[in-house]
């Protein structure tokens, strides 16, 4: 069974982290890591940078410039995590836009994280009718697992449908919004959460955009399986470097 | 061979929507509703009136004699440049704004690199009184300051795109943000055939205008209404789409593409994307590119700001790979030069992009009864400062 499935079934709430791989330098990539992994966190999203990213604030768009700048490249990254699952036993998710992928090769690209042992992708802008009628055979040809978003503004039957062709979770956007936007939610926002909630779908969900300390994280996980955090972890390895990285779990985690 | 979209949104493999979800629910309701709404008659009713009365059309189609007996061929210039503000550009705004009143809009976003179609979609707001934002790269900001200045007169707010490359790529970037972060009062007006579907298509439509009018035109010129060429430059393509509908299916006419080349196609300073180009996607659709091998997009040069466009629309790179277009280009040099032959033979100052395409009368020879109508997408005002810095005026 794929990791992410694994952890999908434990009982508790999940924390998932992104980091933009490359920032703040190339090399951090393995080390942000193990520490993530040590401090607690259930699942890690390693940014693959892009030159436009359509769907994150500014934040996110910063380091993904820097690690461009460094020198990340996704063949870089896949050299970097040649070796990771001697050390790490968490789910792995690479979350990149399309064009890297299409342009490394999509079987390659999928043939490469089998390899190293990554479970799941997330492509914001791969659409779900062009993955369900080009790609899909191939992510589970390599047991890969592919993550679609929903938002406020998905309808009901176009959520259905994701969710018939989901194979882990579905990434629950808490709101109209790039990532970073705003933090903390209103009643709009959770009244959303429960309407996902009452849908009773096959995938659980994990929520992300906008969650930014324990309480985010609490509100969110109390309608979802778990919460996805990224700008303000960047902010925070931009602030603290990334030996820190166990204050800013612990301080999300906290009881 | 077919050269319209099909109904998936694609011009062969190119096209597509390939947009992250929080951006479905608008452009899908966009796409379900543009061809009825455009084919509605008091749509049409509006929308014609106001290309007539307030844009300023027909556009004359204008036979160009002394640049006809330079190049001994005959030569026609559809004078987009006779436009309201100038371009092209309006006969867009002109069709999104009364299909954004249609989708209950009432924000409106867009981008712009010169700043022409930030000034076009300006002015419709404007006239329609409504709130109007436009994304323009910082750098392009401190290089276009009267189009800036338009635009604010105008009634619009003018917001610096600070991120990646601040030019246009990236002020598209920031639009395509602010329509993530407001789904529902928000109609985006992009500025070219690029884009989503349908983008490509609404925008080609509107600007379908100019090759409806040449053929009638031509008809009453030269007693025929396909002529043996139609040329236009081509940034994202909205000049050229409109140049090129009507024609797409004759085949006696022939097509011919022109990019910038900026200081040469293999100078590392170009716009070139047909050549320097591969298949990949930008801003929504699967197009030809300027990319780096690991697929990041790379910024383009032209010495016009309205071609300096990594990508291309997708019923151009169609054209391309199916060879139905000839592609060619024109370096910033040879754009400059054909911009004062025109000034000097015929009295009409043609913007910089436009110039591209006159070009290729220096590289191409035409049989002496050829008839080649050349789009003049727009005049050279907002280029003075260029052409004054070039030829040292
Ligand atoms: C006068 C003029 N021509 C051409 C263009 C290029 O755009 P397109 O390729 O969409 O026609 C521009 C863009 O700003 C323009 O201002």
């Amino acid at each position: 069974m794929n990791r992410i499935n694994q952890k999908l079934e434990e009982s508790k709430r999940l924390l998932s982290i992104y980091f933009t791989a490359g920032y703040p330098n190339l090399n951090d990539t393995v080390t942000i890591i193990q520490n993530l992994e040590k401090s607690g966190v259930d699942m890690i999203e390693i940014g693959l940078p892009f030159s436009d990213p359509l769907a994150d604030g500014p934040t996110i768009q910063a380091s993904s410039t820097k690690a461009l700048q460094n020198g990340m490249t996704s063949e870089v990254l896949f050299g970097q995590l040649k070796n990771i699952r001697e050390t790490v036993k968490i789910p792995l998710i690479i979350m990149g836009y399309f064009n890297p992928i299409l342009q490394f090769g999509v079987e390659e690209f999928c043939k490469k994280c089998s390899e190293i042992g990554i479970d799941g992708l997330i492509i914001p802008d791969l659409p779900v009718d062009v993955y369900n009628d080009q790609y899909k055979a191939t992510f589970e040809k390599y047991g890969l697992v592919n993550v679609f978003l929903i938002t406020p503004q998905t309808s009901d039957e176009r959520i259905r449908f994701i969710d018939s062709i989901s194979n882990g979770f579905i990434y629950m956007v808490s709101s109209a919004s790039v990532t970073g936007s705003q933090s903390g939610f209103g009643e709009e926002q959770t009244n959303y959460f429960k309407r996902i909630e009452k849908m009773s779908l096959d995938n659980p969900q994990i929520i992300g955009f906008g969650i930014s300390d324990n309480t985010s994280f609490t509100q969110a996980t109390e309608y979802a399986k778990g919460a996805i955090i990224g700008s303000a972890f960047i902010k925070h390895v931009t602030s603290f470097g990334i030996n820190d990285v166990d204050k800013f779990v612990s301080k999300i985690l906290k009881a | 061979m077919n050269y319209n979209v099909n109904e998936k949104g694609y011009y062969g493999v190119f096209g597509g929507a390939y947009i992250p979800e929080m951006l479905y629910p608008n452009v899908e309701e966009l796409r379900q509703n543009y061809l009825k709404v455009m084919a509605e008659p008091d749509f049409q009713k509006e929308f014609q009136q106001l290309l007539r009365d307030y844009v300023g059309r027909p556009s004359p189609l204008y036979f160009a004699k002394r640049l006809s007996e330079k190049y001994n061929t005959k030569i026609y210039l559809k004078r987009e440049d006779l436009n309201h503000t100038g371009a092209h550009k309006i006969n867009n705004t002109v069709g999104q704004i009364l299909m954004a009143k249609r989708l209950g809009k009432s924000r409106i976003i867009a981008e712009t690199g010169a700043g022409q179609h930030g000034v076009a979609t300006a002015t419709v707001c404007a006239l329609m009184g409504m709130e109007c934002i436009v994304y323009m790269g910082e750098i392009d900001i401190a290089r276009q300051a009267p189009n800036v200045a338009r635009m604010k007169m105008l009634g619009a707010t003018v917001i610096p795109a600070l991120s990646g490359s601040r030019t246009l790529k990236d002020a598209t970037n920031e639009a395509i943000r602010d329509w993530i972060n407001n789904p529902v009062n928000t109609h985006y007006i992009i500025g070219s055939a690029i884009g989503p579907h349908p983008y490509p298509d609404m925008v080609t439509r509107f600007q379908s205008i100019i090759s409806e009018e040449i053929k009638w035109q031509l008809k009453e010129h030269e007693g025929r209404e396909n002529p043996d060429y139609v040329v236009a430059c081509i940034g994202g393509g909205s000049n050229a789409a409109g140049t090129y509908y009507h024609f797409l299916h004759e085949e006696s006419v022939k097509i011919i593409a022109v990019e910038a080349a900026g200081l040469g196609v293999d100078s590392g300073e170009s716009a070139a994307t047909s050549i320097l180009g591969k298949e990949g996607i930008i801003h929504g659709c699967k197009t030809l590119l300027m990319q780096t091998n690991d697929g990041q997009i790379t910024e383009p040069y032209s010495i016009s700001a309205g071609l300096d466009y990594p990508g291309v629309g997708p019923m151009h790179a169609h054209l391309c790979k199916t060879g139905r277009a000839e592609f060619m280009s024109a370096t910033d040099d040879e754009a400059m030069k054909s911009g004062l032959e025109l000034s000097k033979l015929e009295g009409i100052i043609p913007a910089i992009e436009s110039s591209h395409a006159l070009a290729i009368f220096e590289k191409k020879k035409f049989k002496e009864d050829d008839i080649v109508v050349v789009s003049l997408s727009g005049r050279g005002d907002k280029d003075l400062d260029t052409y004054i810095n070039y030829f040292k005026l």
